[in-house]
């Protein structure tokens, strides 16, 4: 929806760049993940000690909602930024209201986003998808 | 790996006909059937091997203890679901239970816990060729997580680097869950205005994949007028055009008789 | 024994779409005449394009969703963590509820220790009740969006009242929206096609009936000459073949113009009220 996409990036103009950031990225097989709910782990980046954790992601075996769930453990974990190639937009909502920021993942290599991330050459994730929430009648 | 889907929107109009043409065409070693609701893409590829079947879990489902219910009659309150019974003791019907758990949590005996239900088999053949498919039981919900499923096994089972998927109809999840991650869609469409209609919805579904996309028309001539309307409209829509199929009655004969066109 | 005095529920479905269920039970609800037809493929009803009939009423239909009373929420979570498919999360001191994922189970409301979730309701969609001729038409409708319309087909099958025949047009598939459609009928007819996939869809829809125990019988559509492979596997299992209705152009120009065949064309009234006499047959 619209007004996700516009209060997304008013987000990433009004926060300070330089600032010290802790980035997460679903991560799977050493790759950035395809799939940001269903990703088996998050890596978490902080960029003050340019240390990074993993975070197991319990959300990938939700029959339904696993964006939402995926988007609270991020946020629970404290994460300011979230660099991924897709997301939907009920876990969009999620992250928006905790204040995450979302970027476009620019290829399946982490390394190469981090890096993108930090000179600045990643952009905000517009592209929202729907829910691909379990349905029950069909 | 490159994957190559194929959808049709509307149902019946050809998409497992021609994913099972184009796999024998272009001998291709890896392939899935992700309409998992009515898998038919076995029934005309003919499969040598035996296959692995493994189990597909979805929501648990609530099972009552008779020996400590005390037939309270809460769960029966509480079931938005309708999905329990008393009938000479109390039961769930495992097609009505949702799995919400609310039953469990107001059941005063701690009768009642939620139990890993199987929703479907994930079948896999692993020969010269990988097929991966998988069947939903009966009742089960949950299509869109086993459509994925489906599409880890093929590729974790083979290093091909090309593979065509036939895909189920309609725009809903098991469609969306397919289309994440491929490389093309191809949409077999039919001249007809439900047919049509249905084209255009699942086009605006897997546009916004930024996924490559072509639509192609069978059984094109049974309505060339709106074979035309197709065409113009993916020249506007600046979507390839790859071709239209005649109706054939061959077709039928083929896929009655095991083959594929 | 059923008389001739009850109420007969009669379910068409299939396997798989297109075979031609809404085509069987509209004509049917035709040739029967003071019946009732209840349309429960509320996410694409049709039936309603070949009657035309008078609109007499509108009902909406609403599902319940959990409004969350903000000063009274403490944060505990015990919301979040109870619901089972993820409609919850915590962000800030706020409860973000995700309306199409929730399923109304009501168990967060039942939880939460501070009272601080009551329910709203939300409207998933329609049922409109019209007649045609003596009939009575029903027709479900599911907002565009919305998961389910199980609780839609629930309340359109209460409106099975007292005329003596109800045809029911399932929603394709052997879902969850088909099995509430027939759960208290008296008999399912199956459409098949004469093709291998429809047979094989066929398949799942006759484990789905003996499953619920009902009497059945198998309509063959768009028969062609040559192998029929529903009709083997009809003569294979024993079901009995009601009626074989012939793939005919005409037919099907008919029907793309949402004509009821039995109203424009004698010789298909004909077929429905034989096909309709050999269920009744069914029964004695």
């Amino acid at each position: 929806m619209p007004i996700i996409y516009i209060y997304n990036l008013l987000l990433a103009y009004v926060i300070n760049m330089e600032g010290i950031m802790r980035i997460a990225i679903p991560v799977d097989d050493g790759n950035v993940c395809v799939s940001f709910g269903r990703t088996p782990y998050f890596m978490l980046y902080d960029t003050e000690n340019n240390e990074s954790s993993f975070i197991n992601n319990s959300a990938a075996n939700s029959q339904g909602g696993a964006g939402i769930k995926a988007a609270q453990i991020i946020v629970d974990n404290n994460a300011d930024v979230l660099i991924t190639p897709r997301c939907g937009q009920n876990a969009a909502e999620v992250l928006i209201a905790a204040n995450v920021k979302i970027y476009k993942a620019l290829n399946n290599s982490i390394e190469e986003n981090l890096n993108g991330f930090k000179n600045d050459k990643l952009n905000i994730l517009t592209e929202l998808h729907s829910g691909f929430h379990g349905d029950r009648g069909r | 790996m490159k994957q190559l889907l194929i959808l049709s929107g509307k149902g019946g109009t050809g998409k497992t006909t021609v994913a099972g043409a184009f796999i024998k065409l272009s001998n291709v070693n890896a392939y899935a059937d992700c309409d998992i609701d009515a898998p038919n893409l076995h029934l005309i590829m003919q499969q040598k091997s035996k296959p692995e079947n493994s189990d597909y879990y979805g929501l648990d489902k609530a099972v009552i203890d008779k020996d400590k219910c005390i037939e309270c009659n809460l769960c029966y309150e509480n079931c938005r679901f309708d999905a329990i019974k008393n009938d000479d003791g109390y039961k769930v019907n495992i097609f009505d239970c949702e799995g919400c758990g609310v039953c469990k949590a107001v059941c005063p005996a701690s009768a009642i816990t939620l139990m890993p239900y199987k929703a479907g088999d994930m079948i896999l053949f692993r020969g010269y060729q990988v097929f991966s498919t998988a069947e939903l039981k009966m009742g089960s919900g949950n299509s869109g997580m086993l459509v994925t499923e489906v599409k880890k096994n093929m590729k974790l089972a083979s290093k091909e680097e090309f593979a065509i998927i036939d895909g189920s109809p309609g725009i809903g999840c098991p469609v969306i869950a397919s289309i994440s991650g491929v490389t093309m869609v191809l949409i077999v469409a039919e001249p007809s205005l439900s047919g049509i209609s249905d084209m255009k919805r699942i086009i605006e579904t897997a546009n916004k994949f930024n996924t490559k996309l072509a639509v192609c028309v069978n059984k094109y001539d049974t309505n060339i007028e709106n074979n035309e309307k197709i065409k113009q409209f993916c020249q506007n829509e600046k979507i390839d055009f790859v071709g239209q199929i005649p109706f054939d009655k061959k077709a039928v004969e083929a896929v009655n008789n095991g083959l594929t066109m | 024994m059923v008389t001739g005095e009850d109420k007969m529920k009669i379910a068409v479905l299939s396997g798989k779409g297109g075979t031609g269920k809404t085509f069987v039970s509209v004509n049917l609800t035709f040739v029967a005449e003071n019946s009732n037809y209840i349309d429960c493929d509320v996410e694409e009803p049709n039936g309603h394009l070949y009657f035309k009939p008078e609109i007499l009423k509108r009902e909406k239909i609403y599902e319940k969703i959990p409004q969350i009373d903000k000063e009274r929420c403490k944060g505990c979570r015990k919301c979040v963590e109870f619901c089972k498919f993820n409609a919850l999360a915590h962000i800030k001191d706020n409860i973000l509820v995700f309306e199409e994922i929730c399923h109304s189970c009501g168990g967060c409301m039942l939880l939460c220790p501070e009272k601080a979730i009551s329910e709203k309701d939300k409207e998933i969609g329609e049922i409109q009740e019209g007649v045609f001729n003596n009939s009575n038409i029903y027709t479900g409708s599911l907002n565009p969006g919305e998961e389910t319309g199980v609780s839609i087909i629930k309340r359109l099958l209460m409106k099975a009242n007292n005329k003596p025949y109800t045809f029911i047009d399932c929603p394709p598939g052997s879902s969850c929206s088909v099995m509430e459609s027939i759960k208290d009928v008296d008999y399912c007819i199956l459409v098949a096609e004469p093709t291998l996939f429809g047979v094989h869809n066929f398949n799942m829809v006759y484990d789905l009936v003996k499953l619920f125990d009902k009497p059945f019988g198998a309509v063959l559509n768009k028969c062609l000459d040559g192998e029929n492979p529903a009709e083997d596997f009809c003569n294979k299992k024993n079901i009995k073949i009601l009626c074989k209705i012939p793939f005919e152009h005409q037919l099907g120009k008919l029907n793309s113009n949402a004509e009821i065949a039995s109203e424009k064309n004698e010789k298909y009234k004909n077929l429905f009220s034989s096909l309709l006499k050999t269920i009744k047959g069914e029964f004695e």
